[in-house]
């Protein structure tokens, strides 16, 4: 018998490599059992964010200096206690991948429920818009069944905690004119133009009080960045849904510029 | 070993304390996994099941049942548990000896006497791989995390005689297994 053996195993079991836990270990506990959520950095169009989620879904995104900043900035909007993890959950970061990369029909859970109903079903309906599109202010307000609510829609756009990824940069005025944005009418536009939405005659058009496009051939009218457009050669312009209405249009039931009557 | 008074705190404040534990105890759990499963991905899947199964039973406790709590053999029972069911319902790596995920990348120009226990190391740590569950949860706990038999009998929830002699058989089997290609360990 070999007294020397079984020592040599146990040593060799205690001497084993301690691998640590890795860091994103607590925060990943903290939030499974919903005592804190998480924030990682993503890359997006406007370069490096900070992205928050719940485990009901993504809670805010915001640009920051760095990452306490944004943590203190989250803790003291939401009430929240919040993690950062070098690597975000994996269904998550794919979700936004896709919503970033211009798939809106899959897009990754969102936690709301610090808004209020109504900004909620405001952020909910400008996830609706297309990349490469934009729709007015009084848009939302109709869809959402408040129709006289243009300005309580453009403050609970301007409170959109989830920039970028509820893309309230694809709402603008009415008259054609880009309006506010959280991160600046500048990065509004460059999204925008990033996007392939035509800017520039959404602005011509407004300036001479263009709202609505239509065809000839068809006799529907819609939003000058609905995808359905008509050619050149049938391209008719309307101030108004009235004088759309007049001439014997019928609203677009994709872009939907007016109540389909 | 957690703190004397963290079972009281958690009793009587469950959320404002569970971070605590989670720090306290978050070592050896990890520590567990990944011998138990030999890679870093499901070692912190275990962990992270481990700690929110624990939490998640904390709060049906009443705060009693909490304060008598000893939190390391209770939380290692768990994660042995999740360990367990998790190879139920997972294949085996296979080719364990060598396929061992060791959390140091082996440098290539290291004296030999280094890279040779590094070898040892890793044949060791893939043969504790291959070892079936009932030897390899008390080999584990009993010599990668150093704990008394009297505590891995209550984290097994078997007699600690039971415990000596898994572990006996454990290690047995583990010298069998590396006899053949490490000469230095055979009888």
């Amino acid at each position: 018998m070999d007294v020397h053996t079984e020592p040599a195993i146990e040593t060799g079991l205690s001497d084993l490599p301690a691998p640590q836990p890795p860091s994103d270990l607590t925060p990943a506990i903290l939030y499974r059992t919903g005592l804190a959520d998480l924030c990682w950095q993503a890359d997006s169009p406007i370069g490096p964010i900070f992205v928050a989620a719940s485990m009901d879904g993504i809670t805010a995104v915001d640009r920051a200096d760095t990452t306490d900043a944004f943590m203190t900035a989250y803790r003291a909007r939401f009430d929240r206690d919040v993690r950062f993890v070098q690597t975000p959950p994996a269904k998550l970061a794919r979700g936004i991948e896709r919503l970033l990369a211009g798939d809106r029909h899959t897009p990754p859970p969102f936690d709301l429920s610090h808004s209020t109903v109504f900004e909620a079903a405001v952020l909910r309906k400008a996830l609706e818009i297309p990349r490469g599109q934009v729709r007015p202010y009084s848009w939302i307000a109709r869809e959402i069944g408040s129709p006289k609510a243009s300005r309580a829609v453009g403050s609970a756009l301007a409170g959109n905690p989830i920039p970028l990824l509820i893309p309230c940069h694809r709402v603008v005025r009415g008259d054609g004119v880009i309006g506010n944005y959280i991160f600046g009418t500048e990065i509004k536009r460059s999204l925008l133009t990033e996007e392939r939405a035509n800017i520039d005659r959404l602005e011509a058009f407004g300036k001479t009080g263009i709202r609505f496009v239509g065809s000839d051939t068809t006799h529907i009218f819609c939003f000058p960045t609905c995808r359905y457009q008509p050619k050149e050669e049938h391209l008719q312009f309307f101030h108004s849904e009235a004088e759309a209405r007049a001439r014997g249009y019928r609203p677009c039931k994709v872009c939907r510029p007016a109540v389909a009557s | 070993m957690p703190e004397p008074d963290l079972a009281q705190r958690l009793a009587d404040d469950l959320d404002g304390n569970f971070e605590a534990l989670v720090l306290e105890l978050q070592g050896p759990v990890y520590r567990f996994a990944y011998r138990w499963c030999g890679n870093a991905e499901d070692a912190e899947e275990i962990a992270q099941d481990a700690f929110v199964r624990a939490y998640r039973a904390l709060q049906g406790y009443d705060s009693e049942r909490i304060a008598a709590l000893r939190l390391s053999p209770w939380l290692l029972t768990i994660a042995v548990n999740v360990a367990r069911n998790r190879v139920r319902g997972k294949r085996l790596a296979v080719g364990g000896l060598e396929s061992v995920d060791e959390p140091m990348a082996a440098a290539l120009d290291e004296p030999e006497h280094i890279s040779e226990r590094r070898e040892l190391s890793d044949r060791l740590a893939g043969a504790l791989l291959e070892l079936p569950p009932r030897y390899r949860a008390p080999v584990i706990l009993r010599h990668v995390l150093g704990l008394s038999y009297d505590d891995i009998a209550e984290t097994l929830e078997q007699p600690a005689g039971t415990v000596k002699s898994n572990v006996h058989r454990g290690i047995q089997l583990l010298r069998e297994r590396l006899s053949a290609a490490v000469p230095a360990l055979s009888h």
